[in-house]
């Protein structure tokens, strides 16, 4: 593994190193390496690209890293990713996708990951995406996440997209079982003319059941946002989505939250919130030394934290 | 040593101008300046015009021998003028640490975080890691600001009606915080205040009316009349 590749798998997965426990690598469409543990398998795909993710039954605290990093121009990159998550296991899964283009060519990855989460299984997954790179060709992720959540399971999911993605696409599904729960928090920044679209749909079919989507962006110079979050109670649940958006210089930002109640105790609420920084704030942090400039960066880091 | 030559303050109103302040003049050397007045006489104005948060439409302002008139609000902070909100500010993401240690200008401890909380009077673990957003009553957010002013450590720390939702309870205790800063430090204080308390314990009470100085004075030539509503006019 080269400089550019330790330095996207920094960025991407804080890995310095080997990682401990399971891990898949990817680069440039081929596996890198991997290692299996005595209570989480990874298998190769037979039918298309991908792996699938096998975590026993009650397995706890152990993680698994699975980073994509592309360093060539021009590739088109697709994978399919299971995570099959035994009954009562608790665990992490670090995923991301870091490119690094320095031609003028576009390089792409699309990733579908799609996750079965056992009976009263707990899972914290974190998806880091990040792009550099000094060429014209675009870096594009297009992640798509589908999520089964039996009774009383658990899946929270961070995601994290601040820095070098040209565009993006994210779809994000969710099917929610009795007492299960989904839980997803997004960071976004986008500069120049990036494009970042994300879509949440969220059925609660089973009884308290509940989803809480909550994404946080700051968009600068020319780039352009799009929310949309989709929450469906269709029993007895509870469903929360929120957008905040700070809208700098010439950027654009569209939140749509649609609720959908199919039963009289689904208790779904939604807040989205687009706007720039305020003045106020700005002000006060000077009058604590920080120059203007200081004080947006802090602003921003803050919010984004 | 602040001193204010000649400010005034004006804004647009209709096809002319609606002036806040005229033409004040003060030289400001004790160590706990309270300023008080109505409603609208140009307090809060005059707070923001020395914190650089207000360009004045005239006059000038002299700091230590500097004339700082045409300083930023940046430049006036560094200099050692700080200020603290009438209406605090709540950001979202930003913690009460990192506002601490923002207005500390370095790295603080959890435990001298939580020592200047205490001094005014919030429960201190509670807090360190709260962000200072919504969840946060006007009460709260006003202590913390204080504590700020606390970390900070100004040469000259400006209030701008520090008691303004605050419950009597942390009200006793921002007296003391008051008395700490003038007993334990050599920093000065300029408190905008309607309070009885808080001018009882200033060196020179200024009173501002229509834009206008009134009276000026230890507390003990301006409170008798001020407070029985009949002021000692100045000059």
């Amino acid at each position: 593994m080269d400089e550019i590749q330790r330095r996207l798998l920094m960025e991407i997965a804080d890995l310095h190193e080997i990682p401990e426990g399971a891990y898949n690598i990817r680069s440039n469409g081929e596996k890198a390496g991997r290692r299996t543990t005595e209570h989480i398998d990874i298998v190769t795909k037979t039918d298309k690209p991908g792996i699938d993710v096998i975590i026993k039954p009650y397995t706890k605290n152990e993680s698994v890293h699975i980073p994509v990093i592309m360093t060539e121009t021009g590739l088109n990159d697709t994978v399919y990713n299971d995570f099959y998550i035994g009954e009562g296991a608790d665990v992490l899964i670090i995923a991301g996708c870091g490119i690094h283009n320095c031609g003028n060519q576009k390089s792409e990855h699309d990733g579908i990951h799609t996750f079965y989460v056992g009976k009263n299984a707990r899972v914290r997954y974190v998806e880091k995406h990040y792009g550099e790179g000094d060429g014209t060709g675009e870096r594009v992720l297009n992640p798509t996440t589908i999520v089964h959540v039996d009774e009383g399971g658990y899946l929270e999911m961070e995601t994290v997209q601040i820095k070098g993605v040209s565009s993006t696409v994210r779809r994000t599904e969710g099917d929610l079982k009795k007492d299960a729960s989904l839980v997803v928090k997004e960071k976004i920044m986008t500069h120049g003319d990036q494009v970042a679209k994300t879509y949440f749909s969220v059925d609660l079919n089973g009884e308290h059941s509940s989803a809480s989507v909550v994404s946080r962006s700051v968009a600068k110079d020319r780039s352009v946002q799009e929310f949309v979050s989709r929450l469906n109670g269709n029993n007895a649940c509870s469903g929360h989505t929120e957008c905040d958006a700070i809208i700098m210089d010439d950027a654009r930002v569209t939140a749509k939250p649609e609720l959908t109640a199919n039963h009289v105790d689904a208790a779904l609420i939604h807040e989205a919130a687009i706007g720039k920084i305020a003045g106020e704030q700005l002000i006060k942090l000077m009058t604590l030394g920080l120059t203007e400039e200081e004080a947006e960066a802090q602003i921003i880091n803050g919010f984004l934290k | 040593m602040l001193q204010l030559e000649h400010i005034s303050y004006a804004v647009p109103e209709g096809n002319g101008t609606k002036t806040i302040l005229k033409d004040v003049s003060l030289s400001l050397n004790e160590r706990f300046i309270v300023i008080t007045g109505p409603n609208g006489s140009g307090k809060s104005t005059l707070a923001k015009i020395i914190a650089g948060i207000l360009k004045p439409t005239g006059g000038k302002i002299t700091f230590n021998g500097t004339d700082i008139t045409d300083f930023s609000i940046t430049e006036r902070a560094k200099a050692g003028i700080s200020f603290a909100f009438q209406q605090p500010v709540r950001f979202k993401g930003l913690t009460v640490m990192d506002l601490m240690n923002l207005a500390a200008g370095k790295r603080l401890s959890v435990g001298k975080v939580c020592e200047y909380l205490s001094e005014v009077g919030l429960c201190a673990k509670e807090y360190v890691n709260r962000e200072l957003n919504a969840s946060l009553s006007g009460g709260e957010l006003k202590r913390i600001e204080i504590a700020m002013t606390l970390a900070r450590g100004a040469k000259i720390s400006i209030m701008d009606e520090p008691e303004a939702g605050i419950d009597l309870w942390s009200f006793q205790s921002l007296i003391k915080v008051f008395e700490k800063l003038y007993r334990e430090t050599n920093d000065s204080i300029i408190i905008i205040s309607h309070q009885e308390r808080i001018l009882n314990i200033a060196d020179r009470v200024i009173v501002l009316e229509n834009g206008s100085v009134t009276a000026d004075g230890s507390k003990d030539q301006v409170l008798p009349a001020f407070l029985s509503g009949a002021c000692p006019r100045i000059g």
